[in-house]
């Protein structure tokens, strides 16, 4: 590839994300097309067939199944594997995945998170991301496309060092179709941060092994102790990782949590993913009224950073954690684990729950989060944020006979709209 | 010439080994063979699935030197050769999924080839894809055809025991018709797998024009070595389906298991065919044709067709469905014909209409 090395790129974040791909020289990628993944893979397609990128098999397979399979199957036969995917293609896979992170291998593999359907809908929310919390593997969320471009990058080093696949969660359309200005690292840089795949083991007739052996109680138990062993160490490894690709590219990109406008800050905002930049700029206009308001963008998932962030969060009693996606049946995703990362700080941490489904969240959006937290009106763990009351009372009025109010709902409310119509 | 004389054992159909000159015995009679599903593993008696795969993996090892990968589908052939922390397989050998065997082959032959283009090796090794029937015909189904399909350079390797035989005897898309499994009992007016279902997996192979699929039984085991070492010629995807009997599962005695295979063949229950690029090559023929009877009475799956209370009607179509089989493969006489054969199914089918 021949990225220029001063010049900044004003690219696709979907091109800049296969170009960071393409830098890390993998040696097998596979792609099934979803919205809103798919254009990253048809730029790495490009650049296996037009040579740009050498010694690389570009696979187009049948189903994300089979996406995920392939990649089992190229990493554990000891190549440097990437594949992309969204949504329903993310649910499709995810016994591959669960399967991937158990054999312990180190596949990066892009979400352009959307939503997750019935009713279908092909825009940006957390809700695909997040339903692999449990899968094994380590989740990067990214805020910008230059975070995108940078952590794909470091996500094969992440993932080669710990023994795990990673995740690098971008947000469909609103990054993947963005055009921004990028500065990719020179293919120099990246050789010297990511030398060639040297697998610790892999399928060689030379030196035979057997992969994926059937385990009993004997043992499952110390093989899950072993894995989430793994999970502790990649905090570690992400934040060394870090540190040295940003001395080789003056990159800003990557960290487990970064902060913005913390210090002293007297309420706190948790977002994942491209809200984030959206928030900046909403701070920066209160901040210049006198509200101190910081940011912490939380970029690890999984492993789930509970020491960096209780720090972050310090002496703040307030904090709102923004979630794109939630629970059925319980709340939020996030806050408990922030709730975890803060025990016994007396720390007020609620959830304002937005962007389903890709309704926008504004700069206004995030300064009503503000004012309604100072305000201290997030006085319940759950609250339904950006919700249109209007639209639901089309629906409930005619078939429950009920009304709700205008603005934010809380989850209490909720739950008495039930009664009411029980009673 | 030799092929002229037929070296049968005395009261047997079994081609007598030690009779053949070296060259043409096979790879198991030999001292130094690869053993690479080695013993100790835990299959039960008379497992036909252990012993095909023996053979089919050796033949393979043999035909590559050595350079050879396996990949698994879960199924017994899995369960009871690796259960953590012993291996039977002396090769480099993955399980991942049920249903994405083919596709986890793919992956594997691409990084090889990978590997070799960037260290500059000259050998590529070569991978073989295996299962029983519900990880290929049923689960696993999609991930077969992409892989026929993009003809990755894949053998594929089902050992088919007609259903679900590690999760205790279900029916699969393999089943023959008024088979006993236990998601197919023999109650009620029809008792049994149902007719007019399931599908040929190596016809379908073929119509994806992909160089070479066969069949094959453990009952001439010389046949099915030389199918591997054929296909191993071949590059690209390739197909071969093993009759495997289950004597836990069709409730043979587990020293029939290679009567039992070879009555398949005989009666036409089980077409045994090699076909090259979409059209078939060659037929095995019926030695010396038995009526299916002899075929179904050995198993306790097809006890209610062979009993007292048996429906004579029923035995007259499974013998119906062995002669069209015999019939479309061309498995009876001399020639040499380049049958054009469809499924069984077809006539079930075509008659309930």
């Amino acid at each position: 590839m021949d990225n220029n090395q001063k010049g900044l790129e004003q690219i696709e974040g979907s091109l800049g994300v296969a170009k960071a791909v393409a830098l890390a020289r993998p040696g097998v990628v596979c792609a099934y097309p979803i919205s809103p993944q798919t254009h990253i893979v048809e730029n790495v397609g490009k650049f296996v067939k037009g040579g740009a990128l050498k010694n690389c098999e570009f696979l187009n397979v049948e189903s994300e199944f089979s996406a995920m399979s392939v990649a089992i199957g190229s990493s554990a036969g000891g190549a440097r594997t990437y594949t992309a995917t969204a949504s329903q293609g993310l649910l499709y896979m995810v016994e591959g995945i669960y399967n991937a992170s158990g054999l312990g291998l180190p596949i990066v593999m892009t979400v352009a998170s959307r939503a997750i359907g019935a009713p279908i809908n092909i825009w940006n929310d957390h809700s695909d991301s997040l339903s692999q919390r449990d899968s094994g593997w380590l989740q990067l969320f990214c805020e910008s496309n230059q975070d995108a471009v940078d952590t794909h990058i470091m996500a094969f080093k992440i993932a080669e060092t710990v023994g795990l696949p990673v995740m690098v969660c971008m947000d469909g359309f609103v990054l993947t179709h963005a055009f921004e200005r990028l500065q990719l690292p020179s293919q120099e840089q990246v050789d010297a941060f990511l030398p060639e795949y040297q697998p610790r083991e892999f399928l060689d007739p030379k030196e035979p092994i057997s992969m994926g052996a059937m385990v009993d109680p004997d043992a499952f138990t110390e093989v899950r102790f072993l894995q989430q062993r793994k999970m502790v160490k990649a905090l570690d490894v992400i934040e060394k990782v870090t540190k040295e690709y940003r001395e080789i590219t003056g990159s800003k990109s990557g960290g487990l949590l970064d902060c913005y406008n913390c210090d002293g800050a007297d309420l706190k905002l948790i977002i994942l993913g491209s809200t984030v930049g959206t928030a900046k700029d909403a701070i920066d206009e209160l901040q210049a009224q006198g509200n101190k308001v910081g940011i912490i963008s939380l970029k690890s998932f999984r492993p789930f950073p509970y020491e960096a962030l209780r720090a972050a969060i310090g002496d703040t009693k307030n904090v709102v954690v923004v979630e794109r996606a939630f629970s059925f049946g319980a709340r939020g995703i996030i806050a408990p684990e922030v709730e975890r990362a803060c025990k016994g700080m007396g720390t007020h941490i609620s959830t304002a729950l937005c962007g389903l489904g890709g309704r926008a969240i504004y700069g206004t959006t995030i300064k009503d989060v503000v004012a309604y937290a100072q305000a201290g009106k997030f006085q319940e763990e759950f609250t339904w944020f950006d919700i249109n009351s209007a639209v639901l009372n089309r629906y409930l009025k005619d078939s429950e006979g009920i009304t709700l109010p205008d603005g934010p709902l809380a989850e209490s409310q909720l739950c008495e709209s039930v009664r009411k119509v029980l009673a | 010439m030799l092929e002229e004389i037929k070296f049968y054992q005395t009261g047997s159909n079994t081609v007598g080994n030690r009779l053949l000159n070296p060259s043409m015995r096979t790879i198991q009679a030999s001292g130094d063979r690869p053993n690479t599903l080695i013993s100790g593993h835990r299959a039960c008696q008379g497992c036909g699935e252990a012993l095909g795969a023996r053979y089919a993996i050796d033949a393979a090892m043999r035909a590559t030197g050595g350079q050879l990968i396996v990949c698994n589908a879960t199924g017994c052939l899995e369960v009871f050769s690796t259960p953590y922390p012993e291996s039977a397989w002396r090769l480099p050998w993955i399980h991942s999924l049920f249903g994405n065997t083919a596709a986890v082959g793919s992956g594997i032959a691409a990084a090889a080839k990978v590997r070799a283009q960037r260290h500059g090796d000259q050998t590529v090794p070569r991978v073989i894809a295996q299962g029983g029937d519900g990880g290929t015909t049923d689960i696993g189904f999609g991930p077969l055809s992409g892989m026929f399909e993009r003809n990755d350079d894949v053998l594929y390797i089902c050992y088919d025991n007609q259903a679900y035989m590690n999760t205790g005897v279900q029916r699969s898309s393999a089943t023959p018709p008024s088979a006993r499994t236990a998601t197919t009992m023999p109650i009620g007016a029809e008792p049994g797998a149902d007719w007019g279902k399931g599908k040929n997996v190596p016809l379908i192979a073929m119509a994806h024009g992909i160089p070479y699929v066969a069949t094959a039984s453990v009952a001439d085991l010389r046949d099915l070595e030389r199918k591997v070492e054929k296909a191993m010629s071949f590059h690209g995807a390739r197909y071969i389906q093993v009759l495997v009997p289950c004597p836990l599962g069709w409730g043979v005695k587990s020293q029939l298991t290679v009567t039992c295979a070879r009555l398949a063949c005989e009666t036409g229950f089980y077409p045994i065919f090699e076909a090259e690029y979409g059209r078939v090559t060659g037929v095995r023929k019926i030695r010396q044709q038995q009526p299916v009877l002899n075929f179904l009475k050995v198993q306790r799956r097809f006890a209610h067709l062979t009993g007292k209370k048996a429906d004579p009607k029923v035995l007259a179509r499974v013998q119906a469905m062995c002669d069209e089989n015999i019939k479309s493969f061309g498995l009876l006489g001399d020639d040499d014909p380049q049958p054009a054969p469809t499924a069984v199914q077809a006539l079930e089918r075509a008659e309930r209409i």
